[in-house]
């Protein structure tokens, strides 16, 4: 199919603009496709807090919630693995935002105690319905929530993408959770160096 | 009750474009209806309700909360897309709009906008290229690569779906022009015939393919999330059977519509 390809380039050429540096991501490069980083939700310590906690860092952002029994463990600890390949500097210069689309069973201190699992620049959010569709309809994303069984449990569906900033707040790069640990981790160092 | 139903009607994402567009095509009906009336000419009721019936439908799929759903589930996107691009734009062509838009601008004539858009009309109004366009851009805009590109930007999605709506009435323009094929020089029934059947096939293959296809095709509802657990399986599977059934339904009802136009002409002929 060569039509589709150079129409997907005319079209590329037009979302992404110009003057933006352009690096060879593993992931899939967004940038310019959607907004800036910008949220205002509830951290671990139940305060209200917006993007500015993540000032001058670049950002790994991932929807989830701490009772998923399979995406979210296994994404954040990819997450870990590839973080655990950089260097103490260069961790440093890199925040993962974990935002929990389940407000109702994620309290502050549950995500507190999920996230410390999985290394101290893990940070757990969460909002109100109001503020969760805020961030989500931002980033293209969606939850929902099934039924709940006879013990109240309930399976919630929410995106499987990590998406990342570059240090300005600017969405550059659409990682999955089938990417292997060194491409995630090559994909780290890139989005740092930005 | 009340809020229900705003917050139904609220779109999920506001489109300026959208609403200015939809408002025009009801406004230049409404103009154009108005002044055929004053000629003794007005479109008939039926018309009118087709034309308003269609151009709703497309509203209600693309700028209300379905659209929500539209964007993250497979196959309520591909319940939009066959709104656009089969009952609504169907429902807009049967309703034999161009005569009441064009009846708004009143006896003023536009000979160099006309000779401008002359060659494109030829061109887009063309059997072949209508047929080529209403199933290549069915196909394009399922691409599973740009399918995934076009769920993610929010201006490649507004021009997959215009695209889809244009083209869909288009392609319905061709098939339901009333007017005698010999005296307006418009495509003959037999070649209409050809062209529904050319579409046809094509759908019923994609629509098969995607419906037996392993799950996970179109990934991009995983990686964005679905608006409720639904299997990918189960969605891919609904989605499918929306892409190869109710179109071919919509292309035997519009087989029915050129056979009542041809055995109407072909009374009066004898």
């Amino acid at each position: 199919m060569r039509i589709p390809g150079v129409l997907i380039a005319l079209f590329a050429v037009l979302l992404v603009g110009c003057g933006e540096s352009r690096v060879d991501f593993h992931g899939k490069d967004i940038t310019g496709v959607m907004d800036d980083l910008s949220f205002t939700l509830t951290d671990e310590n139940g305060d209200r807090v917006s993007e500015s906690i993540v000032d001058g860092k670049a950002v790994v952002l991932f929807f989830g919630y701490t009772h998923c029994p399979d995406y979210c463990p296994m994404t954040l600890t990819l997450l870990a693995q590839a973080m655990n390949t950089l260097s103490e500097q260069q961790r440093e210069q890199l925040r993962v935002l974990f935002i929990s689309v389940d407000p109702e069973r994620d309290t502050p201190a549950l995500l507190k105690e999920y996230t410390a699992y999985f290394g101290p620049e893990v940070i757990g959010l969460t909002g109100s319905k109001e503020q969760l569709d805020d961030v989500t309809k931002r980033y293209r994303t969606a939850y929902g929530y099934g039924d709940k069984d006879e013990q109240g449990n309930y399976e919630v569906s929410h995106g499987l993408a990590m998406y990342g900033f570059d240090k300005r707040g600017q969405v550059r790069l659409l990682m999955r959770n089938d990417q292997p640990v060194e491409q995630v981790a090559d994909d780290l160092r890139a989005l740092i160096d930005l | 009750m009340w809020h229900t139903l705003q917050t139904a009607l609220t779109p999920y994402i506001l489109s300026p474009l959208t609403v200015l567009l939809c408002l025009l095509a009801a406004a230049g009906w409404v103009l154009g209806a108005r002044r055929l009336a004053r000629q003794g000419r007005a479109p008939s009721v039926w018309r009118t309700l087709s034309f308003f019936t269609g151009l709703l439908l497309c509203y209600a799929v693309i700028h209300t909360q379905f659209d929500y759903y539209a964007r993250y589930m497979f196959f309520m996107h591909r319940i939009q897309h066959l709104v656009l691009h089969h009952l609504g734009a169907f429902l807009i062509a049967l309703a034999n709009p161009l005569p009441v838009l064009a009846a708004v601008a009143g006896d003023r004539r536009f000979p160099r906008l006309a000779r401008a858009f002359a060659p494109l009309r030829r061109i887009l109004f063309d059997p072949v290229v209508a047929t080529v366009l209403f199933v290549g851009l069915i196909f394009f805009w399922l691409w599973p690569s740009v399918h995934f590109d076009a769920m993610l930007s929010l201006r490649l999605y507004e021009l997959m779906n215009w695209s889809m709506l244009i083209d869909g009435v288009i392609f319905w323009l061709v098939i339901l022009d009333p007017r005698d094929p010999r005296q307006a020089r418009t495509s003959g029934f037999g070649v209409r015939f050809l062209m529904l059947v050319a579409a046809l096939f094509p759908q019923i293959l994609l629509g098969a393919y995607i419906t037996f296809s392993e799950p996970g095709l179109y990934d991009v509802y995983a990686i964005c999330g679905r608006a409720w657990p639904l299997s990918p399986a189960t969605d891919q599977v609904l989605g499918g059977v929306l892409t190869w059934i109710p179109p071919a339904m919509m292309t035997i009802l519009g087989a029915l519509v050129v056979l009542r136009y041809y055995l109407n002409y072909e009374q009066q002929g004898d």
